[in-house]
């Protein structure tokens, strides 16, 4: 008899209603009235995000996919306090048994879920790396965040998780701003990992990369999901990164979810007008 | 004794927006398979037979009617109800779907596409028993012991397919869906595909499959549905 776990009730991760805008809004906009895309015709308010709800499970990939100015960033970058919501509920199983809303937590209490539950890899790893500094203390960085005061246990655990995303060791010492793309989206997710967050967030992490690196980037990230488990939420304008990476999808158009699904599904029988658009523009 | 597959009533159809068009994939359909049965669809392409099996797997979002299941996990379960999470599930454990295409990753080996289904289906504690199964299944289906390390993209088309049934069936799955496992194989190819079908149905498995040769079909299906223009004939 094959053995067969049970199922993960319940999401690691449970995202309600939330929205960011850009701007005061007006009796227009605020009272559910159309809108130019994301813009109100009447106050010129951006609603970037618009009552966005999702779960993560333990150990799935959860993709995000939509055009630029769709409001994936903005909403993954809500997450991670680098924007305040305008509304909505972020609750963490790992932060207070999931009781407290994370968007309305003081700033410290926000810094310690950004240093132990959440792990953030941006785009463009200026914003997640101090590029002149070492890796091994880019690294650290992150653990002292997190209350480690070992100088000895923190160059172990830099230089493991330097090894795990094959950073060679001989240049642990090195700084991002000596290396290539790919080996600094590497740095940042071995930063990102480094107090073993059970969520990971990626933001369109493989763009930009020639093809051969994005492939070795993508490989890291289904490597470290079999390895520790690892949740993640991934936004990607490429509909092959998420193709190999997620179980489930979300599409984004102006700040909204306008569907969501299996990722094969989604990909085979797309059932809103701008999915179809997306798959038909697959190369 | 209980059906393990009941589709009641299904229809599906494919709403295009772009060109402003509904094309009817498959209409009213009324199918069941008691537990270790073999059914085969044959038809034209473009007759929906496809559609009733990807419904079933959720590749295709069903549109009306219900597709019970009788679930090891869950219970008697309505396919077109049933979260995502339960077919994510249901697809690592209960359910198996062959295409006629290798849909596996890039850059994994044949090696590790076949081991990477074993370790699921017989825990990751049992890493010798899921080689040693990897290792007799691509052999059953020939594939050369110098190609196993090596990435599929380059390999041919039956060699992709072979690998592809190798990956689905080493599941072993209660239920599995076969859409035209055989289509472009050689004659040698499909006598090892029959012999496997053959094991898994003495096996118990419950198989409804999708096939265009009808000598293929020859005395290894249970019932036949032929289907046209979207609905099952006889």
């Amino acid at each position: 008899m094959n053995k067969v776990p049970a199922m993960d009730e319940e999401p690691c991760l449970q995202v309600r209603h939330v929205s960011k805008r850009f701007g005061e809004g007006c009796d227009h906009c605020l009272g559910g009235g159309e809108l130019e895309r994301n813009i109100c015709p009447k106050c010129k308010t951006v609603h970037a995000v618009r009552d966005v709800s999702l779960d993560l499970y333990p150990g799935e990939i959860v993709g995000i996919v939509g055009e630029s100015g769709s409001g994936k960033s903005t909403f993954m970058q809500c997450l991670y306090f680098d924007q305040i919501a305008t509304a909505g509920t972020v609750r963490a199983v790992a932060y207070d048994g999931g009781e407290a809303n994370l968007l309305e937590l003081s700033s410290q209490q926000k810094r310690k879920v950004r240093n132990t539950v959440l792990g953030m890899v941006y785009q463009n790893p200026y914003l997640g790396l101090r590029m002149n500094f070492s890796s091994l203390s880019n690294i650290a960085e992150q653990m002292i965040a997190a209350g480690n005061r070992n100088v000895e246990s923190m160059r172990a655990r830099g230089n493991e998780l330097l090894g795990k995303v094959n950073i060679p060791l001989s240049r642990a010492g090195d700084a991002p701003a000596t290396f290539s793309g790919g080996m600094q989206q590497r740095v940042q997710i071995a930063k990102a990992l480094s107090n073993n967050p059970p969520v990971l967030l990626l933001d369109e992490v493989t763009t930009g990369l020639d093809l051969s690196v994005q492939a070795s980037v993508l490989d890291l990230i289904l490597q470290i999901k079999r390895d520790f488990g690892v949740s993640m939420l991934v936004v990607s304008h490429d509909l092959g990164v998420i193709r190999m990476l997620a179980d489930r999808t979300f599409v984004m158009l102006n700040g909204q979810v306008v569907e969501h699904g299996l990722t094969d599904q989604v990909l085979e029988d797309p059932q809103h007008s701008y999915t179809q658009q997306l798959v038909y523009s697959l190369l | 004794m209980k059906e393990l597959l009941k589709i009641d009533d299904l229809s599906k159809s494919f709403v295009m927006h772009r060109a402003e068009r509904r094309i009817l994939g498959c209409q009213h359909i009324h199918l069941s398979l008691m537990p270790g049965e073999f059914v085969g669809i044959t038809g034209r392409s473009g007759s929906g037979k496809s559609t009733i099996l990807r419904c079933i797997y959720r590749t295709n979002l069903p549109e009306s009617g219900a597709i019970w299941y009788d679930s090891e996990s869950f219970g008697a379960l309505d396919l077109c109800q049933a979260s995502e999470r339960q077919m994510i599930y249901l697809r690592k454990y209960e359910m198996g779907y062959v295409s006629q295409f290798l849909n596996a990753l890039p850059r994994q080996t044949a090696y590790d596409i076949v081991l990477k289904s074993a370790l699921e289906t017989f825990g990751a504690d049992e890493e010798e028993k899921a080689t040693w199964e990897t290792e007799r299944m691509l052999r059953h289906f020939d594939i050369d012991e110098s190609l196993w390390l090596l990435y599929p993209r380059t390999f041919s088309g039956g060699e992709k397919l072979r690998l592809n049934i190798a990956a689905a069936m080493i599941k072993q799955p209660r239920l599995l869906l076969l859409d035209e496992p055989t289509a472009s194989l050689d004659a040698a190819s499909k006598v090892k595909v029959r012999e496997l079908i053959e094991q898994l149905k003495a096996q118990g498995t419950t198989m409804l499959g999708i096939f265009h040769d009808l000598e293929f079909m020859e005395g290894l299906c249970d019932h036949e549905f032929n289907m046209q223009k979207g609905e099952i004939v006889q």
